[in-house]
């Protein structure tokens, strides 16, 4: 173990990252050349050039802008949801003394072992009685906190805050409110920003739900939008393709920017010991 | 999937702030109104959707049209169904060729991870969360490409070293093998990054003391590091059986023309997919139902089957 690192652990995890990168680069490949080229063997492994050509033809075919405008209404408002209504919950849980406490978070806990996709078609009927089918609220409001996310928030205000700050304020005559919102929330913000990006790649990602409660073209997410792409061609495959890349490319670019905080949030979540 | 847990490092604190003492309404109402909204939501649109499942499906359910009481009629139909059992054996077979390999993958990698002075070290845990960020829409699209028999990248591979190619998305065995490779390469690296957490959370020391003792590797690995991972590799287990069980848009995706079926002979129709069916396509809500109640049955045996091995194989080991 604390020996110097032999040559085929370097192999090994190249292997992996090579796994892990390659589907993506691949997606570019195809996304990138005509559908003659696509269809040689054996297949052409450099990007073409008509990657151009072919994102254009994605909006042409379907309302891609406005999907992406739509996911990112969805995936931003669930992320900012996550962070500050957990936020909240935990705070409660972690620092707040009332009846019912323990029984309440028991609850929370349990939820997160209950597979509720498979009440869809009730969840629909629900939608649709609240005639909210075919709208974003649909899809934002059901995801705007998590049994997760309390989870997660409660061990991290219990691990960074002390006692002593919040009685301090207490005994200045803060309100609860005023003593989450001034002290408690900007303190633990590194956590809830990270809470917030995990919902805001979840409900970018998701796919069932927005399948099963959008009907029309200018209400798709970016991920509905692909499904449209795989179905309205014959078989153009480099168009199904560009439309995924392109689908991938804001969380690409999201993650070269916060993707290291976004790993570290995962560990830090993770059992220790 | 998404989830993850930790050790309860704040279970035990005493709460700080006291909010009953002498305190107005407002203020004492405040910590349930903090907790409400995800109470409400969940209630809302998690748990009596649920529950109401089960009510659903004892109808003859049509959207549009009456519902008509018919008792366990659904049930009995369902049994009698050569689509559900089939359906139910994909799902296994999926979920298992998928969650198997990943989380052996995931400790193996892990491992490699852990060792002290390793170099990229930022890089390589990066590259891992990629393909979690990845959607499963664009992964089952490019997955399909690459598994095509006739323009396949793997195919071609093959066709190298001598194979003839295979039909994955035609198959039973193909397209379960191809759905269980994109679930794989989702997930794999998430799980190797809880298993790293873990793994770093034991003192080197212990790992020192084993070398001093002549202990190699292997060994290392086996008496130092699989006992500290066990309640995560429990949790790993637990929440894929939840999530694969489950699994939807890979099998929706992989094939263009019959989506729903997965294939002429529903080869891998799981039983999510076969709801959607039953549910949104054919219009009988009262069917659908009956088969997420079988599903969710399914779900909590298949769990407490495996968390009752995981726990105990840890009782007969240590």
């Amino acid at each position: 173990m604390n020996h110097r690192i032999r040559w085929w652990t370097y192999l090994l995890l190249g292997l992996a990252v090579f796994a892990c990168l390659f589907p993506l680069y691949w997606m570019f490949v195809v996304a990138s050349t005509d559908s003659a080229t696509a269809r040689q063997m054996p297949p052409e492994i450099l990007p073409g050039g008509n990657f151009f050509h072919l994102a254009g033809l994605v909006f042409a075919t379907v309302p891609f802008l406005r999907s992406i405008v739509n996911s990112l209404i969805v995936a931003g408002t669930i992320g900012i949801g996550h962070a500050v209504l957990c936020s909240l919950a935990g705070f409660a849980f972690a620092k707040l003394r009332f009846p019912g406490r323990n029984v309440l978070f028991l609850i929370v806990v349990l939820t997160m072992t209950v597979p509720t996709q498979l009440g869809v078609i009730p969840q629909y009927m629900i939608i649709s009685s609240l005639n909210w089918v075919d709208t974003l609220q649909a899809l934002i409001v059901p995801g705007l906190a998590s049994a997760f996310g309390i989870f997660w928030m409660r061990q991290h205000i219990g691990a960074t805050i002390s006692d002593e700050i919040l009685q301090a304020a207490r005994i200045d005559g803060a309100t609860t409110w005023q003593i989450f919102w001034r002290i408690a929330f900007p303190l633990v913000r590194p956590a809830a920003f990270v809470l917030g990006l995990l919902g805001f790649v979840t409900a970018w990602n998701d796919f069932l739900w927005p399948f099963i409660v959008l009907k029309s073209p200018e209400m798709y997410t970016t991920q509905i939008a692909i499904k449209a792409l795989q179905n309205s061609f014959d078989i153009d495959l480099g168009l199904a393709m560009s439309g995924s890349f392109l689908a991938t490319l804001p969380l690409l670019v999201l993650f070269v920017f916060v993707g290291r905080r976004m790993v570290a949030g995962i560990m830090d979540g993770a059992f220790k010991g | 999937m998404t989830t993850t847990l930790s050790t309860s490092r704040a279970a035990s604190t005493p709460p700080a702030v006291p909010t009953r003492v002498r305190q107005s309404i407002r203020e004492r109402v405040a910590p349930y109104a903090y907790v409400a909204p995800f109470f409400l939501i969940f209630a809302v649109f998690g748990l009596v959707p649920l529950l109401f499942t089960f009510y659903v499906a004892l109808f003859d359910w049509n959207p549009i049209g009456e519902r008509v009481f018919i008792g366990l009629d659904n049930f009995t139909r369902l049994l009698d169904d050569a689509r559900f059992w089939n359906a139910a054996w994909n799902t296994i077979s999926i979920w298992l060729l998928s969650t198997v390999p990943q989380l052996l993958l995931a400790l193996g990698l892990a491992h490699l991870l852990n060792q002290a002075r390793l170099r990229l070290a930022v890089f390589f845990r990066m590259s891992m969360l990629v393909p979690y960020i990845t959607s499963v829409a664009a992964t089952a699209i490019v997955f399909a490409q690459m598994f095509d028999r006739d323009y396949g990248l793997l195919n071609w591979m093959l066709g190298l070293v001598g194979v003839e190619p295979i039909d994955f998305k035609q198959s039973v065995w193909g397209s379960h093998l191809l759905i269980a490779a994109m679930v794989t390469w989702r997930w794999f690296g998430y799980t190797t990054l809880l298993y790293l957490a873990s793994l770093q959370a034991i003192p080197r020391s212990l790992y020192e003391a084993a070398a001093v003792d002549g202990a190699g590797g292997w060994k290392q690995f086996r008496h130092i590091s699989i006992p500290s991972l066990r309640p995560v590799i429990v949790f790993t287990i637990v929440t894929s059986t939840i999530g694969g069980l489950q699994i939807f848009t890979e099998p929706l995706l992989i094939s263009r023309v019959s989506a729903v079926t997965c294939g002429p002979v529903r080869q891998c129709q799981t039983l999510t997919l076969f709801l959607y069916e039953q549910g949104f396509g054919q219009f009988q809500f009262g069917y659908g139902a009956a088969i997420g109640v079988a599903l969710f049955l399914l779900i909590i045996v298949m769990a407490t089957i495996n968390y009752v091995l995981s726990t105990r194989t840890r009782s007969e080991r240590s």
